[in-house]
C-alpha cells in the first residue's frame, strides 16, 4: 500500500540528506520532485498544488535553516502536512441512541460497495452489535443474490424485497429491524455515475426517507484525478459523513485519499484490503501519512503483533537471534505466529523499510503454506543443521512437500540470506527499531 | 435503441468530458494570442487533470513545443490543432482503427476471448453487451463463467446472458475456473459457436496467486484448442488513475492482454491513461463502455476519442462503424 509514493520520496529526501544546508533553491527543486511523485500518485493536481506551497512555507522557514539535520526536519513537514490534510483524528462511526442506527453506503459503480457492507457487517458483529443487511441495489443484476450469499457468510440477516423500489425496501428495512430487534442498518445502495441525475435522486430521496445516522461514500483507492469530482457531487447530493477507501491491497499509491479529504473535508472511516470480509481496517490519518513517507505503519503492526504474538517464544527467539542460532525449526515457528497476523503482504507493508522492497518482491500467502509444508518434510536433524542437506535429501523433501527441488532450493537460500541478514541486524543496531514493535527483540 | 441513439450517449459521455477540459482550455487560448509558456502551463494542467499522466504529459507538451519551434506556430489557435495531433498520434501509431473491430475472420472457430480486470471494472457488464453485439451480428456466442469466486458472479452473468439471447457455461462457486473455461471451451465447439467470451473473477494484479490462476485458464484454453484465447481485453474503468498503466503492465505479462475495453465514459472520468498504456504496451483500445444498457458499448473510434477528448465543434457527422 502507498509503496511507490513512498519510494519516489525517499529518493527525493536522499537529495536532500546529501546537503548540508536547506536554501530556498534546493527546498524548491526537492518539491517539485514531491509534486510529481504526488501527480503520480494520483493525488489531484490542485490538490497536490496547494500541499507544495503549504510544504513550502514552513520549509523555507526559520526552523529549518536552524535545524541540523535539515532533511529530516522537512520529512516531518512533509509528514504533518500530509497528516494533516488526511485529518488529524480518526473518527469514529456514530451510533444513534435510538435503535436501530441507519447506515446508508452510496458510491460509483464497482467501488465496492456490496464488499464493503458485508464487511461492516462482520465488523460491526464482532464489536457486538446486531447489524441488518438491506439489499437496496435493484438495478445492478444480482446484487441482491451477492448481498444474500455474503450475510449467510458471515450469518448476519439480509432483508431483502424483490419487488419494491430502493426507496421502499430502505423505508421498510427500519420496520423490520425494530420487530427483528436489529439495532444497526447497512443499507447496500445502487453503484451510480454522479452524473446520472435519476439514479442521484433515488439515492436522495432515500437520504430524506430514512434519515441515516451514518452515510458512508465508498470509493476505489485506484481512482485518479476525477476522485474529487465524484467526491463533490456526493457529497453535495447527500452530505456524506465519511469515505470508504477500496482495494487498498493493490499498488495503487492512494493519492486519492488525499484528495477527497481535502475537498470535502470528510475524514476517511474504513480502509478495504482484500476480498476476504475481514479484510478491514479503521483509518489512521497519521499511519497512512508514515506510510507515504516510508516510515512503516508501526502503530498497526505492534498492536496486531500484540493481539497474536506469544511472548514466551518470542523470549526465546531473541535468544537465539543474538546467538546467531536460528533454525528452520525456530522459522516455521516465527511463520505461524505471522499467520496469526493475517495475510502477508498487509503484515509486511507495515514493517518499516519493507516497503523499499522492490515492488515485485512479491508476498504471497500461498506461498506460506508451500514453504511450512516444506520445513515440515525435513528431518529434526535437517531443520537445526540445514547444511546436510544434500541432494537426495532435497529430492525426498520436494516429494515430501509436494513441491520441486527448485523450491527447496529457493527456500535454503532464503533462509541462509535471512541468517545473514540476522547478523547484521543485531550488529547494526537496528534492533532498536525493531525493540519498539514489540517484535521478539528486546 | 438503435445506432444514431447509443451514438449520442457517446456523444454526451465524451460531451461532459470535453465540456471540463475544453472550457479551460478555450478560455486559455482565446486569453492570449501567442503560444506562450504559461499557455503552455496551463496546457499541462488540462493534461494532467485527465489523467493523462506526468510522463506522458511532458512527452506531448515536448513535441508541441519543439513543433512550435520549428514550424513557426505562433498563434494560439494553432495549439488545439498541434494538440489534437500529437494526442492522436499516440493512439494512431498503435494502430487503433475502429473498422469492423467486431468481424472475425473465418476461422478459427470458435473465437475465444478472454476478458480480464481489477474488481469492478466491468467486466461482467462488458461481456454482456460483447455477447448481446456479437450475437446481433449473427455470431453463435458462448459464455463461460469462470468467475467461481464473487458471490452471485454467476447470477449475475447469466442475467446478462438472458438479455443477450447467447448460451452460458456454468459450474459451482468455487470450482476451478480453468475447469470452467475448459468446459466451456468443449461445449463451443461441440455447438459449432462462433466466439467463446470467458469472463473471469476481479483480481488486484498483484496477487500473484491469482495472476497464475489466469495464466492457468489460459494454458487449459491452448491446450483444448491450439492458438486460444484469440484475443485477450483487458477492461479498464475510466476513472482509474496512474495505476491504469500498472495494471496494463502486470495483465499484459501474465496473459499478453490483446487489447482494452474503457469503461464507465459516462461519467467525468477522462480515461487518459489510456495514453499511456497505449505509448508503453502498444496494446490497441477496442472498445469503450459507456452506460449500463446491454446497448452502451462502442467499438473505440480514435478521432472521435480525440475529437471528443479536446473537443473541436463537431464529433463526427457518421455514426461509428460497428
Amino acid at each position: 500500500m502507498f509503496e511507490s509514493l513512498s519510494q519516489k520520496l525517499e529518493i527525493t529526501f536522499k537529495k536532500l540528506r546529501g546537503e548540508g544546508k536547506i536554501s530556498v533553491n534546493n527546498v524548491e527543486e526537492s518539491l517539485r520532485e514531491v509534486r510529481r511523485t504526488l501527480l503520480d500518485a494520483d493525488v489531484n493536481y490542485k490538490v497536490a498544488k496547494q500541499f507544495i506551497e503549504d510544504v513550502q512555507k514552513r520549509a523555507v522557514g526559520q526552523e529549518v535553516l536552524n535545524s541540523i539535520t535539515p532533511g529530516q526536519l522537512i520529512v516531518k513537514i512533509i509528514h504533518d502536512e500530509m497528516v494533516k490534510l488526511l485529518g488529524e483524528t480518526k473518527s469514529d462511526l456514530v451510533f444513534s441512541q435510538t435503535p436501530p442506527t441507519v447506515i446508508l453506503i452510496a458510491g460509483l459503480q464497482g467501488s465496492g460497495k456490496t464488499t464493503f457492507a458485508g464487511k461492516l457487517a462482520n465488523f460491526l458483529k464482532s464489536k457486538g452489535r446486531l447489524p441488518l443487511l438491506v439489499a437496496a441495489d435493484v438495478h445492478r443484476p444480482a446484487a441482491i443474490d451477492q448481498l444474500q450469499m455474503l450475510g449467510k457468510q458471515i450469518d448476519v440477516p439480509v432483508y431483502i424485497d424483490r419487488d419494491a423500489s430502493a426507496l421502499k425496501i430502505a423505508d421498510d428495512s427500519v420496520e423490520y429491524a425494530r420487530k427483528n430487534i436489529r439495532d444497526t442498518i447497512i443499507l447496500d445502495t445502487a453503484g451510480r455515475m454522479h452524473v446520472d441525475e435519476e439514479m442521484m435522486n433515488e439515492v436522495a430521496a432515500i437520504r430524506d426517507r430514512v434519515r441515516p445516522h451514518e452515510i458512508l461514500f465508498v470509493v476505489d483507492a485506484m481512482t485518479g484525478q476525477d476522485a474529487v469530482n465524484t467526491a463533490k457531487a456526493f457529497h453535495d447530493r447527500l452530505n456524506f459523513d465519511g469515505v470508504v477507501l477500496t482495494k487498498l491491497d493493490g499498488d495503487s499509491r492512494g493519492g486519492a485519499a488525499l484528495s477527497i479529504r481535502s475537498i470535502v473535508q470528510k475524514p476517511i472511516k474504513f480502509i478495504g484490503v482484500g476480498e476476504k470480509l475481514d479484510a478491514l481496517e479503521l483509518f489512521y490519518p497519521d499511519r497512512i501519512a508514515s506510510r507515504i513517507l516510508g516510515m512503516g505503519d508501526i502503530v498497526t503492526l505492534v498492536e496486531k503483533a500484540q493481539e497474536t504474538f506469544d511472548q514466551d517464544k518470542a523470549v526465546k527467539l531473541e535468544e537465539k537471534l543474538r546467538k546467531a542460532q536460528f533454525t528452520f525449526e525456530d522459522f516455521l515457528d516465527q511463520l505461524r505466529e505471522i499467520k496469526k497476523m493475517g495475510p502477508l503482504s498487509q503484515v509486511v507493508s507495515m514493517i518499516p523499510g519493507m516497503n523499499k522492497l522492490p515492488a515485485n518482491a512479491n508476498v504471497d500467502d500461498k506461498e506460506l503454506v508451500r514453504i511450512e509444508a516444506i520445513i515440515q518434510s525435513m528431518t529434526k536433524e535437517e531443520r537445526l543443521r540445514p547444511s546436510v542437506l544434500n541432494g537426495s535429501r532435497r529430492r525426498r523433501i520436494s516429494i515430501g512437500s509436494g513441491t520441486t527441488v527448485q523450491e527447496v532450493n529457493r527456500l535454503l537460500k532464503q533462509f541462509e540470506e535471512m541468517q545473514k541478514m540476522m547478523k547484521n541486524i543485531s550488529k547494526n543496531g537496528a534492533r532498536r527499531a525493531l525493540r519498539g514493535m514489540s517484535l521478539p527483540m528486546r | 435503441m438503435g445506432i444514431l441513439g447509443t451514438f449520442q450517449k457517446f456523444r454526451n459521455g465524451l460531451a461532459k468530458t470535453r465540456d471540463s477540459i475544453v472550457a479551460k482550455l478555450d478560455h486559455a487560448i482565446n486569453a492570449k494570442s501567442t503560444i506562450d509558456a504559461e499557455l503552455l502551463e496551463n496546457l499541462e494542467e488540462i493534461l494532467l487533470a485527465g489523467d493523462v499522466g506526468v510522463q506522458t504529459t511532458a512527452l506531448i507538451l515536448d513535441n508541441i513545443k519543439r513543433r512550435v519551434k520549428e514550424e513557426k506556430y505562433e498563434s494560439s489557435h494553432y495549439l488545439m490543432v498541434l494538440l489534437k495531433d500529437q494526442v492522436a498520434s499516440l493512439l494512431h501509431s498503435n494502430g487503433n482503427e475502429s473498422d469492423d473491430v467486431m468481424k472475425l475472420p473465418p476461422t478459427p472457430r470458435p473465437h475465444v476471448i478472454i476478458v480480464v480486470g481489477i474488481n469492478g471494472v466491468g467486466k461482467t457488464t462488458t461481456i454482456g453487451k460483447l455477447a448481446y453485439n456479437y450475437r446481433n451480428l449473427g455470431y453463435k456466442v458462448v459464455i463461460g463463467a469462470a468467475d467461481t469466486f464473487r458471490a452471485a458472479a454467476n447470477e449475475q452473468l447469466e442475467i446478462w446472458a438472458k438479455r443477450a439471447g447467447v448460451e452460458m457455461v456454468q459450474q459451482a462457486r468455487g470450482s476451478d475456473p480453468a475447469s470452467v473455461a475448459f468446459d466451456a471451451l468443449s461445449s463451443a465447439l461441440a455447438k459449432n459457436a462462433d466466439i467463446l467470451i470467458i469472463d473471469t473473477a476481479g483480481r488486484l494484479h498483484t496477487k500473484t496467486n491469482l495472476m497464475e490462476e489466469l495464466k492457468k485458464i489460459k494454458r487449459v484454453l491452448q491446450k483444448r484448442l491450439p492458438g486460444a484465447p484469440h484475443e485477450v481485453l483487458l477492461v479498464l474503468d475510466a476513472s482509474t488513475g496512474q495505476n491504469g498503466l500498472q495494471q496494463a503492465r502486470f495483465f499484459t505479462d501474465a496473459v499478453n492482454v490483446t487489447g482494452l475495453v474503457l469503461t464507465k465514459l459516462d461519467g467525468t472520468a477522462k480515461g487518459g491513461i489510456i495514453l499511456a498504456v497505449n505509448q508503453e504496451l502498444k496494446i490497441p483500445v477496442k472498445y469503450i463502455g459507456v452506460g449500463e444498457q446491454i446497448d452502451d458499448l462502442q467499438p473505440f473510434d480514435r478521432k472521435s476519442f480525440v475529437d471528443a477528448l479536446f473537443g473541436s465543434q463537431d464529433v463526427s457527422s457518421e455514426p461509428v462503424k460497428g
